[in-house]
């Protein structure tokens, strides 16, 4: 089969990291990431099946990767080679078409009895990962023995498989996964009735969160950051009340919430009118950049005792976290998804949630172009680039890939 | 006058340029241009220049003192023991630039404190008239009033800087038969006489304007600084024709109802803008009277600013202090004294031109009366530009309906972040939003008026009201309307087109854009402001 595989190897990381700090996405022509035939992986166990990708997405933390600017913290919990992809639109050997839940929780590492997060569905959160019947690998697209969805073909345990509807078309069906951390992240925010959120980021991760947000919170105003027009347009028409520029978030929040401000001290003393904190501030801040600027407007935003998610995958930050500290602040993580508890009690999947929100909001709109795997330099470094290029999600399109329909 | 050497002061002119014309210097931020306009259909308005000064400025106040105009008495029979006095004066928005020392303000108040102090009045108060402007710095202050009064009234606090905020310090004293709150200072509000001292530099300011405005807070502005007086002032330079004005006029006669009592005096100054002397002076010459050694001084002057840093070069212009000569002086019951003031700013500035034109040049200042010792941002340029320069017309705008307004200046996105918060946020908010004034002041206007920071601000910093950059784009809605396209030449790109303008790189530029809406050949007339005119059109 034809796979995009990413394998171990230290001075092609450094050159990825330097070509991915030139041009974003360069990290594909100089780094560990090549185009190769390979033997499809073989199921772990009897209740693995074959998933030939038909649409796969590219995601920020696959850029972080190919680039070489992933945390030394996920070193431990990958193995080594793998194929990528974790954002998957496929069809099973039957014909059934699925899209992937890619964490690898317990009972797809065959591990009995299950961890309590596993127990209770919150898959992401298992406390066995990296152990089991598998090579270490948190998601499929990180663990070698499943292969990924940047792949002709990759295996899947059937708990992690969801039947697409008939009448959602594939592009819609590749975004259920982002859409499901989107929304996962919505209901981590706890927002108040009535509150002021703020997204920071209108990438991928932006645009849905900000899209569950308005589907499955009551916030009065929803502020979202965006760097570029189509972003904006985008941000609008998914619910946001004020898009703006990355800048002028302190400001805004300030004028929304009433809030006054405080300006940096100069060594004239502070300089009154200038925003550099505010003293009140938004209810919920969904960080959906992870950078240490992001973070530190996120914590010069929020109000005393408010909520910050983290969604967007950091790497190493550098904040000053007084802030957090003397203003109360709780600084959250969301990742990923598993089940969710409603405010009336119930649970629901993340996945089914995601799926009735694609529809809903025609989230397969954000799909903006596809490549075949052999263009996987130019699909990067586009994806690195989608904001700029007027894109949200740029994805790989296998249907027509000859090895795939070969299999 | 050129080089000192006319008898008597020229007034303004009208030049149609020919192929012998010189190029004509553009006031361009903290810089200038020149630029060749097209020979047979471009005529440059050239200003008066300088009518000379009173000889003896001091006594000609005196005077005005004891023999007031209209239904007064002389201020000394004002005047006595236990009365309570309150004495307001214009604050840092004039004159522009600030004038050198001694101010106007500081002959006027002195001479008034004289009379007072002969008189036994104890109970004196002098306020900075600024109403939602920003508050005057100590130093301000020192220049307008002079040490000698700043030191005898600041330090007990009896010379202070209004404040439209301050709940116990305000006063609702009626409503005009138009439903107008008339909100006043409460210490003048309460005083047995006010005595406002102004200096008139352009015909919008004075007369009831200086009190009702000057002294009140947003439940009164409201009322007149809004679109719809804007739309309906032709222009607000003309009092007769303005509604910003006779919303005014009606607040000054609930004022008088109400028992305040005023005693005006207004001022005038000439046209001695950048001096006869000096390095500003070219500035004043009309091109084709400079010498050899006039050209020199330009081209080193103008090289020199384009290679200086902004900051270097803001600070080198606001240092620039005008010589303004006192033209005239009266006092009295505000109507007589305005008239008579409006005749004295009209003798200065005045120029009569015949025609409107196609396409209206304006080479925009550094400094318009909202930027003193501060940054001239993109809503005061165009609230310089579509506001106070093109409403200097009596009669009729000076380009036709549907004309082009071509602007020349570098409009920095650039903001004083202590002078003017709210700016920033109008520049990143509403006008991201709309640019059209009508749809800006339903949506916006209150939120910003009433919003507590802003109001802290204004209240203990040194920042404008929130509401204040509103006016700035109110003040452009009569140009708005009238127009068919504004292009700003040299200006930052992002930050012109966020006011829904056309950016250009050059004049010639500017011109060919604007033949799209005015046509081929069109008529070109450049207003050559300051030193100030006013276009008398018919």
């Amino acid at each position: 089969m034809k796979a995009l595989q990413f394998r171990r190897n230290l001075p092609r990381y450094a050159a990825a990291r330097i070509a991915g700090g030139f041009v974003p996405g360069g990290g594909a022509s100089a780094g560990p990431l090549s185009l190769i035939d390979m033997d499809p992986p073989t199921a772990p166990g009897p209740d693995w099946v074959r998933v030939r990708p038909r649409l796969s997405g590219i995601c920020g933390s696959d850029l972080a990767t190919v680039d070489g600017r992933s945390a030394r913290y996920f070193e431990p919990l990958v193995s080594f080679p793998f194929v990528p992809g974790h954002e998957v639109v496929g069809d099973l050997d039957d014909g059934t078409r699925v899209v992937l839940e890619p964490v690898l929780g317990c009972v797809s590492r065959n591990l009995h009895p299950t961890c309590t997060s596993c127990a209770d569905g919150r898959l992401g959160n298992c406390e066995h990962t990296s152990f089991g019947d598998l090579e270490p690998g948190i998601q499929t697209g990180s663990c070698h023995d499943t292969g990924g969805g940047w792949a002709t073909a990759f295996t899947a345990h059937r708990t992690q498989l969801h039947v697409v509807p008939d009448d959602m078309d594939d592009a819609a069906a590749v975004m259920v996964e982002p859409t499901a951390c989107g929304v996962h992240a919505a209901l981590a925010a706890h927002v108040p009735d009535d509150g002021v959120v703020v997204v920071l980021g209108a990438g991928t991760l932006g645009q849905v969160t900000l899209a569950a947000l308005r589907a499955h919170a009551s916030p009065r105003t929803i502020i979202t950051t965006a760097r570029y027009p189509e972003q904006r347009r985008m941000a609008g028409l998914l619910g946001a009340d004020l898009v703006i520029a990355p800048d002028e978030v302190r400001r805004a929040v300030r004028r929304t919430t009433g809030s006054r401000a405080i300006g940096a001290p100069t060594i004239d003393g502070p300089r009154e009118g200038v925003v550099d904190r505010l003293t009140g501030g938004a209810d919920v801040v969904v960080d959906c950049v992870g950078s240490s600027a992001s973070l530190t407007d996120a914590l010069a935003v929020v109000r005393p005792r408010g909520r910050i998610v983290l969604v967007g995958m950091p790497a190493e930050v550098t904040l000053e976290l007084t802030p957090l500290w003397h203003r109360e602040v709780e600084l959250v993580g969301a990742y990923t998804y598993g089940t969710e508890i409603l405010a009336d009690g119930t649970q629901r999947r993340t996945f089914d949630m995601a799926t009735d929100l694609v529809r809903d909001a025609d989230l397969g709109r954000l799909v903006t172009a596809t490549y075949p795997l052999s263009r996987y330099r130019e699909a990067l470094e586009h994806a690195a680039a989608a904001g700029r290029r007027g894109a949200v999600k740029i994805a790989f399109d296998l249907r027509y890939e000859k090895e795939r329909n070969d299999l | 006058m050129s080089n000192g050497r006319h008898l008597a002061p020229r007034p303004g002119f009208v030049l149609d340029v020919d192929r012998n014309s010189p190029p004509i210097v553009f006031h361009h931020g903290e810089g200038f241009r020149l630029e060749k306009l097209p020979p047979g259909r471009s005529r440059v308005i050239y200003p008066a220049e300088p009518l000379e000064g009173l000889a003896d400025p001091d006594g000609a106040i005196r005077h005005a003192l004891d023999n007031p105009l209209g239904d007064s008495e002389p201020l000394r029979a004002l005047l006595h023991s236990d009365m309570k006095l309150t004495i307001a004066f214009d604050d840092i928005s004039l004159p522009l630039p600030p004038m050198r020392r001694p101010d106007i303000r500081q002959r006027v108040i002195e001479a008034v404190l004289d009379l007072a102090a002969e008189a036994g009045v104890d109970d004196v108060h002098l306020i900075a008239a600024l109403a939602v402007h920003r508050r005057m710095t100590e130093d301000e202050l020192r220049h307008a009033v002079g040490d000698r009064v700043y030191d005898a009234f600041a330090p007990d606090g009896r010379l202070y800087n209004h404040d439209a905020e301050d709940p116990d310090g305000m006063v609702v004293l009626g409503e005009t038969p138009h439903g107008e709150d008339v909100q006043f200072s409460r210490r003048a509000a309460e005083s047995d006489l006010v005595v406002y001292v102004n200096i008139n530099l352009v015909a919008m300011d004075g007369g009831h304007k200086s009190t009702a405005t000057g002294l009140s807070g947003y439940t009164s502005l409201r009322h007149h600084h809004n679109v719809h007086t804007m739309s309906n002032s032709r222009s607000f330079m003309d009092q007769k024709n303005s509604a910003l004005h006779a919303s005014n006029w009606r607040m000054g006669k609930v004022l008088k109802d109400a028992g305040v009592k005023i005693f005006q005096i207004e001022t005038t100054v000439n046209n001695d803008t950048f001096g006869r002397q000096g390095p500003m002076a070219l500035l004043q010459k009309r091109e084709w009277e400079w010498s050899t050694r006039d050209r020199m001084q330009f081209l080193a002057m103008k090289a020199g600013l384009d290679l200086m840093p902004t900051g270097a070069k803001r600070k080198a212009f606001s240092s620039w202090q005008a010589p303004y000569a006192l033209t005239s002086v009266q006092a009295g019951e505000i109507e007589a004294v305005h008239e008579v003031t409006t005749a004295n700013v009209y003798r200065q500035q005045l120029v009569a031109v015949e025609g409107q034109t196609d396409i209206l040049t304006m080479g925009l200042p550094y400094i318009c009366p909202y930027n003193v010792n501060s940054i001239m941002n993109p809503i005061l340029v165009m609230c310089l530009g579509l506001g106070y320069f093109f409403n200097l017309y009596r009669g009729r705008p000076l380009v036709r309906e549907g004309g082009v307004l071509i602007l020349s200046h570098p409009t920095p996105w650039e903001f004083h972040p202590v002078h003017h918060p709210s700016y920033i946020d109008f520049f990143e908010q509403v006008l991201a939003d709309t640019t059209d004034p009508a749809e800006i002041e339903r949506k916006y206007e209150k939120q910003f008026a009433e919003d507590e920071w802003y109001i802290h601000l204004y209240r203990n910093s040194y920042a404008y009201h929130g509401v204040h950059p509103f006016y700035m784009w109110y003040w452009g809605t009569h140009a708005l309307e009238h127009l068919g396209r504004v292009i700003i030449v040299g200006g930052d790109p992002a930050a012109v087109r966020r006011m829904g303008f056309q950016p250009a790189s050059s004049l010639q530029d500017a011109l060919e854009m604007a033949s799209d809406v005015v046509g081929p050949q069109p008529t070109i007339t450049h207003m050559k402001n300051p030193p100030i005119l006013m276009a008398d059109v018919t």
